[in-house]
């Protein structure tokens, strides 16, 4: 039996710290010492080219991808100890993916309510009354009843926010979740984490849309080849950036 | 029913020597009756089993442990590439000489009768059909997706139980189809371990009445008749299964 660490964690501690966090597949070496730490209800974006390996950075806080060396953890539980609670983690962090991932067997409704009905047990009332003040939110109270192959990405996009939100996470993470979309419908979407952010979630995103990250961050990291190259507050990332790869970055893509 | 038809087929005997026996001799349809019951019996047992072989086989091919993959691999090379008429002598004489005999107070009766070993034979025979194709509905399913799943916290069992299964058998409808349909047609062979299914009572009937080309015509009707009514059921639960808006 593991010690909860949770008891010895208090709010004033980083909610998701990483330490150098190395990841390798195979030979390759995608992460190479990455530390971050992030308070409770901050907002952070990681910025970097394709292939710097931001997708592969978040997926190592909720135990997607496994790290090959360093620490990462979550409310004071180390997320790769071989004895973990995979489920205590997984209730404590949501995460968004790029391509939705909805259930298409399953109605909006369904989709929002079946994590918490199978597995954390609840009450099916009272997930009922959640999933739908959750898809209120993210406006799609009319949806409930419709199929995720129905709907459009904008809209199934925010279905997979109030899904990972049902769940009560403390800390969402977001992976490029505008990328797929079409650019009037990215707008939705951004609105709706930004909403999210503004209640006072913990927020890590990796996004491409940088006049998003800069309005909605109090930190920007940015990646290169597996290390984080600069952070700071927007403000000094994007208009004073330190790193000529920074610069060179930011002048391709703003 | 047979008082309704019997004047009919009996002047249809009497007039052109076509013997329909089944239909105007209550002796014969009772034997009809019962043959084409025990058939439906055998065929839904057969297919209930086989399914089941096929969800578990597949579930278990995508086991961490490499033996069980292996036991799964082998199972499946051996039903798939040996006549079922073979399997179902070798699960009948076979194994049918070593399992035990109960005491039916008196007398001894072998523990699995002969209508037992057809579904355990046929439905094994199936059930390596199966398999392989729950599993590449399976292996359809976006890793994606069960991603998605993990990460909401779903334990392995529950994103197969919920997601994977679920969505795996969508895909693969059609082919299960066709294996569902082609068992049903395998079952006649329980002929030959004198299971009282359709195909031998029938023969009870020809080698009492020679009537041989009328009984053999019943009994392609009875295929055809049963063979649309499963592509039917499959066809409705097909259109139930669909996805609105899903893989057009
Ligand atoms: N499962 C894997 N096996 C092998 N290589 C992988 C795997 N996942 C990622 N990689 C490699 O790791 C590198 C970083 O990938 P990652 O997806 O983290 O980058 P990224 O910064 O998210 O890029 P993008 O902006 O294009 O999404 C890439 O070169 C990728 O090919
Ligand atoms: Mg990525």
């Amino acid at each position: 039996m593991i010690m909860s660490p949770t008891e010895t964690w208090s709010p004033a501690q980083p909610i998701v710290s990483l330490h150098g966090v190395h990841k390798s597949f195979g030979t390759f070496e995608v992460l190479k010492g990455i530390d971050i730490d992030v308070m409770k209800g901050e907002v952070v974006c990681i910025i970097g080219p394709s292939g710097s390996g931001k997708s592969t950075l978040i997926r190592t806080i909720n135990g997607l991808t496994p790290v090959s060396k360093g620490s990462v953890k979550v409310e004071g539980i180390e997320v790769h100890d071989a004895g973990l609670d995979k489920l205590a983690l997984r209730r404590k962090v949501g995460i968004v993916f790029q391509q939705y991932n909805l259930f298409p067997h399953r109605t909006v409704l369904q989709n929002v309510m079946m994590a918490p009905l199978l597995v954390l047990k609840e009450n099916r009332k009272e997930v009922e009354a959640r999933a739908r003040a959750l898809l209120e939110k993210v406006k799609l109270r009319d949806k409930e009843e419709a199929y995720p192959a129905e709907l459009s990405g904008g809209q199934q996009q925010r279905v997979a926010i109030a899904r990972s939100l049902c769940m009560r996470p403390d800390v969402m993470l977001f992976d490029e979740v505008t990328a797929a979309l079409d650019p009037e419908t990215v707008k939705e979407v951004l609105v709706t984490i930004k909403d999210l952010a503004g209640d006072g979630m913990t927020c890590m995103l990796v996004t491409h849309e940088m006049g998003f990250a800069r309005e909605i961050s109090d930190r920007v990291y940015f990646t290169d080849a597996g290390r984080i190259v600069e952070s700071g507050p927007p403000s000094q990332i994007f208009d004073k950036p330190q790193d000529p790869r920074t610069r060179e970055f930011l002048s391709k893509v703003l | 029913m047979l008082d309704l038809i019997a004047p009919f087929f009996e002047r249809l005997n009497d007039t052109t020597g076509l013997n329909f026996s089944p239909f105007y001799d209550s002796y014969d349809w009772g034997r009809l009756l019962e043959g084409m019951w025990v058939s439906i019996k055998l065929i839904t047992a057969i297919i209930a089993v086989s399914l089941v072989i096929g969800v578990v086989g597949a579930g278990a091919q995508t086991s961490r442990v490499r033996p069980v993959r292996w036991l799964v691999a082998a199972y499946i090379e051996v039903f798939r590439n040996t006549p079922p008429i073979v399997q179902l002598l070798f699960f009948y004489f076979g194994l049918g000489a070593i399992t035990p005999q109960v005491d039916m107070g008196g007398w001894y009766e072998p523990m699995i009768g002969s209508f037992g070993w057809a579904v355990i034979a046929i439905g094994i025979f199936g059930g390596s059909y199966n398999v392989e194709i729950f599993r590449s509905g399976i292996e359809a399913v976006p890793d994606s997706t069960k991603e998605a799943a993990e990460s909401l916290g779903f334990s392995q069992f529950k994103i197969f139980v919920y997601i994977t299964l679920p969505l795996a058998v969508r895909i693969c409808l059609p082919a299960l189809t066709n294996n569902i349909v082609s068992l049903a047609k395998t079952s006649s062979l329980a002929y030959v371990i004198a299971v009282p299914e359709i195909t031998y009572s029938l023969s009870g009937i020809w080698s009492d009445s020679v009537n041989v080309p009328e009984m053999m015509v019943l009994l392609f009707l009875y295929y055809i008749v049963l063979v649309a009514i499963i592509a039917r059921i499959m066809s409705v639960i097909e259109h139930r299964l669909a996805l609105p808006g899903y893989g057009q």
